[in-house]
């Protein structure tokens, strides 16, 4: 009979194999469950995780989707190390891009270098703001942050609509509810010409390796995973839970906000109603398939940008339902977290010695 | 007049009140046996999707609320599998599975988006449920009554049966229960499959009497109010019900707002008003509470292996 055995140390090797494992699993369940559904499995499995990569006219298409998932996801995993859950990031992401937003307008008709970084410190801001409620109130009155950070986004999808349909709504928009386009001074710039290729992308790449450094080389990284691992030995060592609460869901917040100004002052050139796209959602994938490893997070990015690009392409190939795209994401956390127990656990035959 | 208002705004705070208080109270169990299940809202989806389809197909809204209760307890059991057989960690599979109920419920739903149903109707008589003011007490459909003798049924129970005592003591203390022989895991494995129910349930009553029609997202988070409503009834039934009626109360408030046509704030900033609502209600408990952590159950979320 098969029996579970309790590693004494996490299986290193299965920690790097197990999202590699994951992955597969999510392609063959997915394949048996959308052909069990009528359509053709192999090909929409083929169409979502491999096309995206083969297709060398679909990588700044890539690049543009994993941009944003990967600079939620570098916060939020920082959070996870120290056993903070900051689940609201999809409001903190809609309140940086408002934030931003907000300077964009007061700056309408001005011109200058110092606009887009103005807006950018906006974005940041305003998803520091977001996420700092949870943070006070997790810290003096250990109200979980987990429900304030979620319900906050419902209020800030719902401060978005009120504001592209109220305040902020283009005067010179034909009444459709949403903001004046971007100047060309509030826009990111194009780094690759003629392509979709925004600034966010190489900076994404830069913050990872910044988080990398912070986490792996630094007190404060040390702080934080020690929090989250084991909180007496670090009130021991002298570290203090609560600032690593306010630090973390501050970084996060903060990160969340400029990864939302970067997809307004991006791919969208203004706000509309269609904004939150549920990129908070998603990152806190990216952030387990990327084991809450910085460098990680790049490549679980990369593989959730294939899902929305390869979703896309799925819908016109064999045409599968938008929604199946969730639907490969969440399958993708749950085999996670299913093939998890392999790095705690050696799998083998009762009976017999390992 | 005024009382044939009153009476309305009652029976639209019971409708209001009834989806939050069963998946809370399923909540509640799962809880006490000492599991955090996240997914509260991603299994009322999947209940609500299943209910909404079932009773289309088959025209029959009761078989509909079977299927949901059926579908929140295989969401549930998704769960189970994962935390309980392979002690995946408890947040983390509660959020996948309300991704995964927010995704497979999009997908299913897609083909019956713009249908429609006979709404769930009252269970009494059109001389009892029709009458001006006897329907504030005969008016309700099935779902209220099965709610409103839930809480009952729940907290008999939890406090008087010998089941209910082995249920808390597992959540309370899961070593010492385990080491006197009670069967952990399968304990659990059964709250959480309540929870499923009766969170299915829960979202079917959007479904199939609020809207009753289906659309994405249509539970609109109120699976995470029913778990806030958990904390702030201090995890007992009968501060739960009062506690699902006081939100019921704050989302007719909204509803009566917008019907009377409120022009001084905004529709989209008095939706935000459930939502800020339980942000408050969580503070408050925190601020009126003496001592440790609220009155949690022991071991909520530390997962469990009796190796």
């Amino acid at each position: 009979m098969l029996e579970w055995r309790r590693r004494r140390e996490p299986s290193t090797l299965m920690l790097g194999l197990s999202p590699l494992i994951a992955i597969g699993l999510t392609m063959l369940i997915g394949m048996l469950v959308f052909t069990a559904m009528g359509y053709d499995g192999f090909h929409a499995v083929r169409d979502i995780f491999l096309t995206p990569f083969l297709e060398p006219q679909r990588w700044p298409d890539l690049g543009v989707k994993a941009a944003p998932l990967v600079m939620i996801a570098l916060g939020l995993a920082i959070g996870f190390r120290a056993n903070v859950w900051n689940i609201g990031a999809e409001g903190q992401y809609v309140m940086g891009a408002i934030a931003g937003t907000g300077v964009a307008l007061a700056t309408h008709g001005m011109s200058g270098w110092w606009i887009l970084p103005a807006m950018a410190l906006g974005g940041i801001v305003g998803g520091m703001a977001w996420a700092a409620m949870p943070a006070l109130l997790r810290v003096k009155l250990q109200v979980s942050e987990i429900l304030t950070s979620l319900m906050l986004t419902y209020v800030a999808v719902q401060v978005l609509y009120f504001l592209v349909r109220g305040p902020w709504k283009d005067p010179e928009g034909f009444n459709f509810p949403q903001t004046r386009m971007f100047t060309a001074d509030q826009t990111l710039p194009i780094v690759i010409p003629e392509s979709l290729v925004h600034l966010g992308i190489p900076l994404a790449l830069v913050i990872a390796v910044i988080a990398w450094l912070l986490m792996e080389k630094t007190t404060a990284g040390y702080a934080v995973k020690v929090v989250g691992l084991a909180p007496a030995a670090a009130r021991h060592g002298g570290f203090n839970a609560d600032t690593v609460t306010w630090a973390t869901l501050l970084a996060s917040g903060g990160l969340a906000g400029l990864a939302g100004l970067f997809e307004a002052a991006g791919p969208f050139g203004q706000l509309t109603p269609q904004f939150p796209t549920g990129y908070g959602f998603t990152a806190i994938i990216v952030a387990f398939l990327g084991r809450l490893n910085p460098i990680g997070i790049v490549f679980g990015g990369i593989v959730l940008a294939a899902t929305y690009v390869g979703g896309e392409i799925a819908q016109t190939t064999v045409r599968l339902p938008q929604a199946a795209t969730g639907m490969f994401q969440a399958l993708l956390l749950f085999m996670l977290l299913a093939t998890d127990v392999l790095v705690r656990f050696r799998i083998g035959w009762r009976g017999r010695t390992a | 007049m005024t009382s044939a208002i009153l009476v309305s705004i009652l029976m639209t705070l019971v409708a209001a009140s009834t989806p939050i208080l069963l998946a809370a109270l399923g909540e509640l169990v799962v809880e006490k046996s000492g599991v955090l299940n996240l997914g509260v809202e991603g299994m009322m989806l999947c209940g609500a999707v299943a209910g909404f389809a079932v009773a289309f197909s088959t025209g029959s809204t009761g078989l509909g609320l079977v299927a949901a209760a059926i579908a929140g307890i295989a969401t549930a059991m998704v769960f189970a599998v994962l935390t309980l057989s392979l002690t995946a960690n408890q947040v983390a599979t509660g959020l996948a599975l309300t991704i995964f109920g927010v995704g497979a419920s999009s997908l299913i739903g897609a083909g019956f988006v713009g249908k429609t149903i006979t709404r769930l109707g009252p269970v009494f008589p059109e001389s009892l449920s029709g009458h001006p003011w006897l329907r504030a007490v005969f008016g309700h459909d099935i779902v209220v009554y099965l709610s409103l003798a839930l809480v009952f049924g729940v907290g008999f129970f939890l406090r008087r049966t010998r089941a209910g005592l082995i249920l808390r003591a597992v959540g309370e203390n899961d070593a010492s229960a385990h080491a006197i022989g009670y069967p952990v895991i399968a304990i659990r494995y059964g709250a959480i499959a309540f929870g499923g129910a009766l969170a299915g349930l829960g979202g079917a009553y959007f479904s199939l009497a609020l809207t009753p029609m289906w659309a994405d997202r249509l539970t609109a988070g109120r699976g995470w109010i029913a778990l806030a409503l958990v904390v702030f009834a201090a995890w007992k039934p009968g501060r739960l019900l009062l506690g699902a009626y006081l939100f019921g109360a704050v989302m007719t408030l909204e509803l009566q707002a917008k019907a009377a046509g409120v022009t001084w704030l905004a529709p989209e900033l008095l939706a935000t008003a459930p939502y800020l609502a339980t942000i408050a209600v969580l503070t408050m408990m925190s601020l009126g509470r003496k001592t440790g952590r609220l009155d949690a159950p022991a071991c909520l979320g530390k997962p469990f292996s009796a190796s």
